[in-house]
């Protein structure tokens, strides 16, 4: 049945005390999809029961659904950029780079992001960290950077320049002096084997920094040192770092290590754009650590753009047939599928229920970065940021601070 | 009194849902001519409510102009646990139609001062113009709300300390576990309910065979609390045929043999007295 928006008939309050209520939906709550109504007011998730019994108030306007899922807006942790912006190319631009790419981004359901910046000179980190913009109207929210580099491993650097890696000769302050100011980073990937000094990593951590295993040559047990010094992430699982084997099964093994210190999850984050990483190999993490599991697109400047050539980090690159290259190489530089199509095509390789592949881009990185009160889930309280899905999970409008900010035409 | 035996127990919340609409939309409530309604929870309620609201939907009734009153709340339970009378109320109901929330009122079993509520309850049925329809269910000691066994006839709205039966009828809410059921709750008296120009109670299952055998085909006790409707000029009684178990045959087919008689238009709508 056809069900307009109604309003009560009180007086129009202002804007953020308007009380909105969704119904004809499921929402993704509890790790269910459960057919209930989600309340929105001035930009949080609210507990209606409350406004119903004490306050005394009904919803200003009702929004019919039309029987679609709410999940919250997906978190990507490592995008370079999209729309012809390359965060770390960009530096002149890189306020209106940050807002396009925000802007485009609510189009695949993404609704909080860091900003990565692949292994750079130390100039562009001083020029560019203090300029990224803190927040975007109408775009999605920015969570910190993820300084991707250049604390890495020559051997494993994937498209990043070698002449810009670095290594942590004086501890923390290499990182300080590399990186200007750690006040705008959120997530560091570093090659843990290649860190002496056994304080860094903790020391970042409590910083509120990330600290991410990946670009690497480690061996498990490099690793886990890691992880009990406060890595909590792996980067790009399978990807630029020493494939699993049975006798030193190497970053990969911490999905299944026993050297995990009690109540710590190690995160792993995966490209499922069907190019990165095999849908047998999706399985086999799935499987292994499910609940470590992030989606994370990885996406380069290309994203959103046609064939061709175009830049990321210090070097050129070229799309073609759907994948992007270093230019003139066999060499992949970073996907450029969206993150509403990479939930897709993990789905349809893991056959995974809906609410897992919707945890796996909203929950599990919010619970990474320790921001799962905030972002993440539709629970009470929480930033009204999230998304209209329909069962193959299209994204058919985006939702930030409980305002609307996309619509899929029909 | 008017007993209507129907076959299945969602056959009774259905019908009950038909009769609540009707007697709303006839009344043509409105802004200064509000439908008071007496509520009650519980799983034979919860079929009727969900029949509610899919008329709410269709757009066959509206509780704009209805006010409720609900018929008791568990003391000291937080209200949004997931047994107390307001979550149910909230959940099953309130949240899908389009009430008002002032016109809401649902004893708080967490207030300060528990006699002064009750007191307070009474004097807003009266401000309200008193209760137009009480609907209510039966216990298996055969109880109106709280009203236990032993409940004076004349009762009023009234902190009651819980039976035996009741708490083990409940247990199986919270975990079986005994310590977490609550021992009092605030109820209606059966005098409250009485005052009411109607009362329709909702009787399913044969675990309540015997209370409605007491509640009817007995005296007015009060160790069978419903029975005090007995003396009231409007009572109906809706039940489901494992409910008859404990009736004679003689009174099963005198009010069967009613229902067969009215027309089904006049069956579908509702009764006359």
């Amino acid at each position: 049945m056809a069900a307009p928006t109604k309003i009560c008939s009180c007086p129009a309050p202002a804007d953020q005390d308007r009380l909105i209520q969704f119904t004809n939906c499921r929402l993704v709550r509890g790790h269910q999809l459960l057919r209930d109504d989600l309340w929105v007011r001035d930009g949080k998730i609210i507990n209606p029961e409350p406004i119903f019994f004490d306050e005394q108030s009904k919803a200003h306007s009702r929004i019919d659904c039309g029987g679609a899922i709410i999940a919250p807006g997906y978190l990507d942790l490592q995008i370079n950029g999209g729309y012809g912006v390359d965060f770390s190319y960009d530096t002149d631009t890189i306020e209106e780079g940050v807002a396009k790419v925000a802007r485009g981004l609510v189009k695949s359901g993404v609704t909080s992001f860091c900003p990565t910046l692949v292994t750079s000179p130390s100039d562009s980190y001083h020029t560019i960290l203090p300029r990224i913009p803190t927040a975007v109207p109408e775009g999605a929210g920015i969570l910190g950077i993820h300084a991707e580099g250049p604390f890495i491993n020559p051997q494993k650097k994937g498209a990043h320049p070698e002449n810009c890696i670095q290594t942590i000769d004086k501890g923390l302050s290499s990182l300080e002096s590399t990186y200007g100011s750690l006040e705008r980073i959120k997530i560091v990937t570093l090659a843990p084997e290649k860190v002496s000094d056994p304080q860094v990593i903790g020391q970042l951590v409590e910083r509120g920094i990330t600290v991410s295993l990946g670009h690497s040559m480690a061996s498990l047990g490099d690793g886990e040192r890691a992880v009990k010094q406060g890595a909590t992430l792996i980067t790009h699982l399978f990807n630029a770092m020493l494939p699993f084997h049975h006798r030193d099964p190497g970053l990969v093994g911490l999905l299944a290590s026993d050297a995990v210190p009690s109540g710590r999850t190690v995160y792993f984050g995966i490209i499922s754009d069907g190019v990165h990483t095999h849908p047998a190999a999706l399985r086999i993490a799935y499987r292994t650590h499910p609940q470590g599991l992030i989606l994370v697109t990885d996406a380069i400047s290309a994203l959103g753009l046609e064939e061709g050539v175009h830049h990321i980090g210090q070097l050129p690159l070229e799309v073609k047939q759907g994948k992007a290259f270093i230019a003139g190489t066999e060499t992949l530089c970073g996907s450029i599928a969206p993150m509403d199509e990479c939930v897709r095509i993990f789905r349809r390789a893991t056959d995974c229920s809906i609410v897992y592949a919707i945890e796996a881009a909203t929950l599990h990185p919010a619970q990474c970065l320790k921001i799962e009160k905030q972002k993440g889930t539709l629970d009470f309280g929480s930033d009204a940021d999230f998304i209209l899905l329909d069962d193959e999970l299209r994204v058919l409008s985006t939702w930030i601070a409980g305002r609307r900010v996309h619509q899929t035409a029909a | 009194m008017r007993l209507v035996i129907l076959e299945t127990s969602d056959s009774v919340g259905k019908w009950a849902a038909k009769y609540v609409m009707k007697r709303i939309n006839d009344f043509q409530p409105g802004p200064d001519r509000y439908f008071v309604l007496g509520l009650p929870t519980g799983s034979t309620p919860l079929g009727m409510y969900r029949e509610l609201i899919e008329f709410y939907k269709q757009g066959k009734v509206s509780f704009q102009y209805v006010k409720t009153f609900n018929m008791d709340e568990y003391v000291g339970l937080p209200r949004d646990h997931q047994e107390s009378y307001h979550y149910f109320m909230w959940h099953n109901f309130f949240k899908h139609i389009d009430i008002e929330p002032k016109n809401v009122h649902i004893l708080d079993g967490n207030a300060a001062d528990l006699v002064a509520e009750c007191n307070k309850f009474e004097d807003l049925i009266r401000e309200a113009g008193g209760v137009e329809l009480f609907i209510g269910g039966i216990g298996p000691d055969g109880h109106i709300a709280f009203n236990e066994p032993g409940s004076s006839l004349v009762s009023r709205t009234r902190v009651k300390t819980l039976a035996q039966d009741t708490l083990e009828a409940n247990a199986r809410f919270f975990d079986n576990d005994m310590s977490k059921v609550p021992k009092q709750a605030l109820t209606v008296g059966v005098g409250t309910v009485m005052d009411s120009k109607e009362v329709m109670i909702l009787i399913t299952g044969a675990h309540k065979a015997f209370a409605l055998y007491k509640a009817i085909e007995e005296g007015v006790n009060h160790m069978w609390t419903v029975s005090a409707f007995q003396q009231h000029a409007n009572t109906l009684m809706i039940c489901d045929e494992d409910a008859t178990l404990e009736l004679r045959v003689k009174t099963v087919k005198y009010f069967k043999g009613i229902l067969r008689d009215l027309d089904e238009g006049a069956l579908q709508e509702g009764y006359t007295n």
